[in-house]
């Protein structure tokens, strides 16, 4: 195989590797090589850990084909989790010193799922530590860089799994979401990422950040890949007692391009395309709604006053949660401890500043005051009142609207090292994103073109409560007009590695 | 609102984070800034609004009580910074 047919085949989409398998064109023995080469020669830094096991597991794969036993349309196909996903025997990091060399002894759930359907564990990739983060530039292991600029974040907290997918080291990655971090890394680097309803996915085995606000999710190459990834890994799970029973819809059946836009009823918050939006991002946003209007949709512009709260509840509901869930680590059953310390207090409390990051101590510190005595009413409490009323805005919107079409980020992705006046500044990046966590609500985030500096722009489109099908849907569509107008379905690709 | 050094310290202390004195300075800069930002909440009107906990609500979600395997013991010790035999080690915790 040439370089060229190398490049071909490692760019190919989840969907169409499957069938390359189908037709026994390619072998996952082949994939995962390719994979583990291109991983190897990457200086994108997406990667913190290699599966040693993924050869095996691919040779595992093809003997299953060859006999006929394949255990579902993606087996044998190579992808990778973030590193906040427990894998049993193999290390999970979540990006900190704290779990530098922590070996789980169970497997998330959604892990053994894609296990079950015979995907090939390519590795874990990179984040923000305890993923507190939208750059992965808190990572211990250093930042992941963008494949399509590497002078540039790759955002976060998802940062490995946009990049991996971006710079195709792997055929689809998951990513976990708390505030935007699978929406916001799939924009910067030009790639699909779903943020399912609160749960519509198992979190069992996922390292906890904000536990009423998180929500795993893949991030892929094109719409109907993760429509195809999410069937893998939905539905309800004993082990997650937060899991929905609701059954799980097939979620490839609806998607028929921009067919599916006929009608759809669009509403555009104008809260988030005030002046607060990167004008080029504003001015994309807009040709795609004349786009959709075109297609058949009915656009119009909507208001959700509440959303110009979101931000602040946002940041103190998961700060509060971040700093309980992140009390477990006091370096007796897990995890680093300090090699000198006087008694038990000494050595908790050595273990865990020289153990976390500075935004990690940041949030635990804001999170601890906002639950402390005299201000939890002002904080915690106003911000769950807060959150009540966002969901109604919400409610409202989707009585008069099939979905919500908004940007996915304020900005483009920003160069490594930036310095931030102070960290409500980097915070406030997260605009777009927070309020469809707070509401436990679906979106998805798609490529729609660029900035004038070629930095791909995402949109994001919101749906009531488990309306995944109809998000996906929409976005097939979106997608469609975006192959019509800049002449790719994935963002334009570039960068990445070259084997 | 502002937030001191020794607002800050208390509650490093309650976290259980040692600060320098030159981070506790910063912090104390960068937490006015984000409780600020919080502060935003203040402006809202929330009388008689009732708060919300969970997006999604699920009320008893009940499974039979049944035995299941453990994790296994070996491999949950071998993560422990410290042991000895089935046993994690701490220093001492009480005179």
């Amino acid at each position: 195989m040439d370089n060229m047919q190398k490049q071909e085949l490692a760019s190919l989409t989840l969907t169409q590797a499957a069938g390359l398998l189908a037709k026994g064109e390619a072998s996952s023995s082949e994939l995962t090589k390719l994979m583990l080469d291109r991983i190897a020669a990457s200086n994108n830094n997406a990667y913190i850990t290699v599966n040693a096991e993924a050869m095996a597991a691919a040779e595992a794969a093809d003997a299953r084909r060859r006999e006929g036993g394949s255990l579902s349309p993606v087996d044998g196909l190579p992808m990778a989790l973030k590193d906040n996903f427990c894998v049993r025997g193999m290390k999970t990091t979540c990006a900190s010193r704290m779990l530098e060399n922590f070996v789980p002894p169970y497997t998330a759930t959604v892990a053994e799922k894609l296990a079950d359907a015979g995907t090939v564990l390519l590795g874990k990739v990179n984040m923000d530590e305890f993923a507190a983060g939208n750059a992965t530039d808190t990572s211990y292991f250093g930042p992941t860089k963008n494949p399509r600029d590497p002078k540039r974040v790759a955002g976060g907290s998802s940062g490995g799994s946009a990049a991996a997918v971006a710079e195709d080291t792997a055929y689809f990655t998951m990513g976990s979401d708390t505030g935007g971090s699978v929406r916001q890394p799939a924009a910067f680097c030009g790639v699909v990422g779903l943020k399912p309803t609160y749960g519509r996915v198992s979190r069992y085995g996922v390292v906890a950040f904000a536990s009423s606000l998180d929500q795993v999710g893949p991030l892929n190459k094109t719409v109907e890949d993760c429509a195809l990834t999410l069937s893998l890994i939905a539905g309800r799970d004993p082990r997650d007692a937060s899991s929905l029973p609701n059954p799980v819809p097939d979620y490839l059946a609806g998607l028929k391009g921009a067919e599916g836009l006929k009608g759809l009823r669009v509403g555009v918050p104008k809260e988030y395309m005030g002046p607060g939006i990167q004008a080029e991002i504003r001015e994309n946003v807009k040709k795609l709604i004349a786009d959709l209007q075109t297609a058949g949709a009915i656009v119009e512009e909507c208001s959700l006053p509440q959303l110009e709260y979101a931000l602040s509840a946002y940041y103190v509901i998961s700060s509060a949660e971040f700093s309980s869930n992140l009390g477990r680590f006091d370096g007796v059953k897990y995890g680093y401890r300090a090699k000198s310390y006087d008694g038990y207090d000494d050595m908790l409390r050595r273990t865990r500043s020289e153990a976390f990051g500075d935004e990690v101590k940041r949030r635990i510190l804001l999170g601890t005051y906002t639950l402390s005595a005299g201000y939890f009413d002002a904080y915690y409490l106003r911000a769950q009142k807060a959150r009540t009323l966002i969901m109604e805005d919400f409610r409202r919107a989707f009585s008069q609207y099939d979905i919500l079409l908004t940007p996915t980020t304020p900005v483009t992705a920003w160069p490594l090292g930036t310095a931030f006046e102070d960290p409500s500044k980097v915070y406030a990046m997260d605009l777009c994103t927070v309020s469809v966590n707070v509401a436990g609500l679906p979106a998805i985030s798609l490529p729609w073109g660029t900035d004038r500096e070629g930095m791909p722009v995402g949109v994001q489109l919101i749906g009531p409560t488990l309306s995944e099908d109809r998000i996906l849907q929409a976005a097939h569509g979106v997608e469609a007009l975006s192959l019509h107008n800049y002449g790719e379905g994935r963002g334009q690709k570039g960068g990445g590695v070259h084997v | 609102m502002e937030i001191t050094k020794e607002t800050v310290l208390k509650v490093a202390g309650l976290a259980k984070l040692d600060l320098t004195e030159a981070e506790a300075l910063r912090l104390a800069h960068e937490m006015g800034k984000i409780v600020e930002f919080a502060d935003k909440l203040s402006e809202m009107d929330l009388e008689g609004v009732m708060p919300t906990t969970h997006a999604v609500k699920m009320e008893n979600v009940f499974r039979d009580d049944e035995m299941q395997p453990s994790y296994p013991r070996e491999e949950i010790l071998a993560n422990g910074p410290e042991r000895d035999e089935a046993c994690f080690v701490v220093p001492k915790v009480v005179e």
